[in-house]
């Protein structure tokens, strides 16, 4: 607490104590101390179990021992005979929904952050989703979708459509239910953006304006670039929700029909639920490896663009 | 000709928001005020009778007013990791955010990881046993503050980024120190973001289903989520009662946000964060 | 430092109080002599009522014992849970699941106590003890009654399009088609709810052992195959040949068995292949539940070798942890006796024949629980191949579900299921896998 005062006084012409006087300055003003209480109950909570977990995902484990069989499930996982469509539903899933909240949250939050009257109305609306759980909007689209009785296909029938059965056909459940999760997710995204484009200041608004640019103009060149600290947090957080989702899909499809609408998560928790312990955990580390490799250079390349924005 | 082009925009975005956004409760709240009989039509047929008060108390009293008891164990979950998710993840996204180098690497590698590694469940049982927190309220909090710090901190990081660091600098000067710093200046600062964070989380924390089933198993320690599977099982559902459950579990959120909702706005609008 | 370290005692204090102000009900301390005892059953309807007229009944007769009943979710879900709280020793006293190739999963001998030759199994039948056996030892009693899997049926529509039950698969599809051209739906899939797909193939064990005798040894010991056996591949094509005719109910891919059952009861679909225990629960909204709706075993090849799948009731174990064996055994010889079934009676009907010594199904019994009982007196049943052999596939109902729908051919998910049953095997640690 008294070195920070040595800072402010060290005058410009002296560059390297200056240099070390910033760095003495930012070691109080950002003590590593901070990162203790959350570091702590991470670590002991969450990471060791991880760890624990890695060791499972080599051993035929059934809660009640465990026997070490190397590689076996790594295997054993590799061999599963849905693991391709698994894969590629994943990404589609992914790419999808994260892809649809980063359009429609954009849309939805310029839409929300401009003079409409029924702006705090609209608000609550796009974002009462988010509050309820996933069980509940999967139990309740399960019934919007239903072929015959259902709203949506009812609606369809109206304009002559004969709706399919959404989540009972293999050609359409997968993207159901990533309809679905847009619907669910897309008020966070807004939620986002919304605080994202509320924080630029508003100069750069005033700025446009007396260049005389167009709401377009505007968009493009101030609220575009400067919400991207929200686009990326977006793409990241859904991206990689999507590479994970599971909950959704078992509660609406269950992987179903048959295993079309399978993806890693889904497999795996079906692994688990088989009591397949370790080679379930087997897929969590192979689940694991695959996200992380999308999605650290993904991460690295966003990251770069938001400094260069 | 324009304001009336204006209504017309505005109208259609409010029947297009109705329609795709509301619908879904109509349809909750619709058949949570159906018989048994007729609900498992589950279509928008109005109810040929209300057994309104019926099946309220049939949710309640269901297996010895485990609801109750949900309400109240969800509650102080919820509550006490918010509490510590915000603070926790604030204090360390701040150092993060502004202290780049090694630890800063790591730590970003560690948030990352606790977005993309899914918890294991089973060896997280056996841990907290070890630790003497299984099958309690303090391991559940626990559990659920590790698994939701990662997204708080991602939140937390960006908007600090758009706070200037001329600010610190300038709090720095007037002799604040890192404590002071962050609680007195930076921390109010966060406002629009935190309220964001407690939203997210209390209703991430509140709505989760698969912790609180395997952490703190028994019926006196059942959450709300829970309870949805005292009305639908593998074999058979009672459609009216578990859409009551559905509309009273969904209640406490759409209070939170309520409550909220005008914070968010006014704190954002308070234009705490300009350049 | 001191703000921060003043933080960390209030982050401290918000965890204390938390922890102070959710104290559970912990074991409370039995101050009359009374003992308490906890009873973990799954959350079906038909479960938990019976739970509670057991309980109820056996605590009238013993008022120092009190039953404590606690539901868990049904399905894998539930199977997890029992399996974590047996491993992480922290199961209730006394609990109620599966009995057959379930169970092995358990690891009882580890897990439960052993009950072989204790009185308490007085009164089971002897040929249920081996459902609920490892390795010679017994763990637990039955809990309810046996039931049907096989075809549900809607009498009414048999009067009136004057039908017969058929005895050969030859003419249950004749049967099929006269449904079809009347206007009813002929046979009921809902696959929304994927277990409800298995029937066709499991509960076709019956003809599958009068083909082939010594098929679940064999398949036990990883000889015996699915894809290579005809009589077990007919299940499968049962399944590809009632979908490739359009014999289906629309929209069969998300229907859910609560929407079947109702079809069914209300005469919109003629046939569907269920358990005879879904029926009880809806004799309370829909009595004719009761009258209307038969029951015959899934028809073979073969007309001359008809009869019909059972299902063993679940049995009632007690776990090893348990502090009060003494009277847990008591709660379970309650159970296993002619005083539980009247009990249960009462309060659900039984779906079919009690596994205990001197219960008989009641005179008002159901139409198809009776229905059932004449194959069992006539020795024309065979319990399914989940209760003779341990080896049963996790993934057979997403097969089912595929090769029902036509996106699987039924050989290749017959090959599928050969293979999913293989890792079951394996982790299960079986002699030739």
């Amino acid at each position: 607490m008294t070195r920070q005062d040595a800072g402010p006084r060290t005058g410009p012409g002296l560059p390297t104590g200056h240099a070390r006087a910033t760095g003495a300055r930012r070691r109080a003003a950002y003590p590593y101390a901070f990162y203790l209480p959350a570091g702590i109950v991470y670590v002991v909570i969450f990471l060791v179990p991880t760890v624990m977990a890695f060791y499972f995902s080599l051993t035929r484990w059934t809660l009640f021992d465990s026997e070490f069989v190397g590689l076996q499930n790594f295997r054993d996982f590799f061999a599963e005979q849905n693991l391709s469509i698994g894969f590629a539903n994943t990404f589609v899933y992914a790419v999808l929904t994260s892809g649809l909240k980063v359009v429609l949250g954009l849309l939805l939050g310029v839409l929300l952050t401009s003079k409409l009257r029924l702006r705090g109305f609209l608000r609550s609306v796009v974002f009462f989703p988010v509050l309820v759980s996933t069980v509940a909007v999967g139990i309740t689209f399960s019934v919007l979708l239903r072929p015959d009785t259902g709203l949506v296909n009812k609606t369809l029938a109206l304009v002559g459509i004969d709706g399919p059965d959404w989540l009972g056909d293999a050609t359409t459940a997968l993207l159901s239910v990533a309809l679905v999760d847009v619907w669910k997710g897309v008020g966070l995204a807004t939620v986002i953006y919304i605080a994202g484009i509320l924080s630029i200041p508003q100069e750069y608004h005033q700025a446009v304006a007396v260049d005389g640019g167009s709401a377009w103009h505007r968009f493009r060149h101030v609220t575009l670039p400067l919400s991207w600290p929200a686009t990326y947090s977006v793409i990241i957080l859904s991206f990689i929700g999507g590479l994970r989702s599971f909950d959704l899909i078992w509660t609406m499809t269950r992987g179903g029909p048959g295993f079309t609408s399978d993806t890693i998560a889904s497999i795996i928790y079906k692994q688990y639920q088989a009591g397949f312990y370790g080679l379930s955990t087997a897929g969590n580390v192979i689940l694991f490896v695959v996200v992380t490799a999308i999605a650290v250079p993904l991460t690295w390349f966003l990251g770069k663009r938001q400094v260069a924005a | 000709m324009r304001t009336l082009r204006r209504f017309g925009a505005e109208g259609a975005a409010l029947v297009v928001a109705t329609v795709v956004f509301l619908i879904p409760f109509a349809l909750m709240l619709l058949t949570a005020v159906k018989d048994e009989e007729q609900a498992i039509d589950l279509d928008f047929a109005w109810p040929t009778s209300w057994p309104v008060v019926e099946n309220l108390m049939a949710v309640i009293e269901a297996r010895d007013y485990v609801l109750l008891r949900a309400y109240v164990n969800s509650t102080v979950l919820t509550v006490a990791s918010v509490a510590l998710i915000v603070v926790f993840a604030a204090m360390a996204a701040f150092v993060l955010q502004r202290r780049p180098g090694k630890v800063a690497k790591v730590a970003d590698l560690l948030v990352l990881s606790g977005l993309i590694i899914p918890p294991a469940v089973v060896p997280t049982i056996w841990l907290l046993q070890t630790l003497g927190l299984f099958k309690t309220m303090p391991g559940l909090i626990l559990a659920e503050v590790a698994f939701n710090l990662s997204f708080a901190m991602l939140l937390f990081k960006a908007f600090i980024a758009a706070i200037p660091r001329e600010l610190d600098e300038a709090a720095q000067i007037d002799g604040c120190g890192g404590v002071k710093l962050f609680f007195r200046v930076v921390f109010p600062l966060l406002r629009p973001v935190t309220i964001t964070v407690i939203l997210t989380s209390s209703v991430a924390v509140f709505n989760d289903f698969v912790n609180p089933l395997y952490l703190l198993p028994g019926d006196d320690n059942a959450t709300v989520q829970v309870t949805l599977y005292n009305f639908q099982s593998q074999y058979s559902t009672q459609w009216n009662l578990l859409f009551m459950d559905i509309v009273l579990i969904t209640i406490p959120p759409l209070l939170l946000f309520v409550f909220f909702n005008r914070k968010i706005v006014a704190g954002m609008t308070a234009g705490a964060i300009k350049g | 430092m001191k703000t921060s370290h003043r933080t960390l005692g209030a982050a401290l204090a918000v965890l204390a109080m938390t922890a102070l102000t959710s104290c559970g009900s912990g074991p409370e301390p039995a101050s009359d002599g009374t003992v308490t005892l906890s009873f973990l059953v799954d959350n079906s309807q038909a479960t938990v009522d019976t739970a509670k007229a057991l309980a109820d009944a056996f605590m009238r007769a013993d008022p120092t014992i009190k039953i404590e009943t606690e539901t868990r979710p049904g399905g894998s879900e539930g199977d997890n849970i029992v399996k974590t709280r047996l491993s992480t020793g922290d199961m209730a006293d006394v609990f109620w699941y599966n009995s057959g190739s379930l169970l092995q999963a358990l690891n009882p001998a580890q897990s439960m106590l052993d009950l072989t030759g204790d009185p308490v199994l007085a009164n089971v039948q002897e040929s249920f003890l081996p459902v609920v056996s490892q390795d010679g030892k017994v763990y637990g009693v039955p809990a309810g009654t046996a039931m049907g899997g096989g075809i549900l049926y809607n009498r009414k529509v048999y009067d009136k399009l004057g039908l017969r039950v058929p005895k050969s698969w030859a003419e249950f599809m004749a049967n099929n088609d006269k449904i079809k051209a009347s206007g009813v739906t002929p046979v009921i899939a809902t696959f929304k709810d994927t277990w409800s797909s298995q029937l066709f193939v499991l509960g076709d064990y019956y003809n599958v052992q009068a083909a082939v005798p010594a098929f679940a040894q064999d398949y036990t010991a990883n000889k015996a195959k699915f894809a290579a056996t005809p009589a077990a591949m007919a299940g499968f094509e049962h399944l590809a040949e009632l979908h490739a005719k359009g014999l289906l109910n629309e929209g069969f891919g998300s229907a859910t068995v609560d929407q079947g059952m109702k079809m069914l009861v209300e005469g919109k679909g003629a046939h569907y292949a269920m358990l005879s225990a879904q029926l009880p629960p809806l004799v309370d909204t829909m009595p004719q539940a009761a009258t209307d709706i038969g029951f015959f075993g899934i028809p073979g090849a073969d007309p001359a070798t008809n009869g019909a799948t059972i299902w063993e009731p679940p049995g009632i174990y007690v776990a090893k942890t348990t502090e009060h064996a003494e009277a847990a055994k008591k709660f379970l010889a309650f159970v296993a006796s002619p005083p539980a079934a009247d009990a249960v009676n009462k309060v659900v009907a039984p779906p079919g024949p009690y596994r205990i010594d001197g219960a008989e199904l009641p005179g008002d019994a159901i139409q198809a629980a009776k229905d059932l009982q004449a194959y069992i007196d006539a020795g024309d049943s065979a319990p399914a191949l989940e209760f003779v052999s341990p080896v049963k596939g996790p993934s057979l109902e997403q097969i089912t579900v595929a090769v029902g729908s036509g996106l699987t051919k039924p050989a290749e998910g017959a090959a599928q299921y050969d293979k999913d049953v293989e890792k079951q095997a394996k982790q299960l640690g079986l002699a030739g896998w």
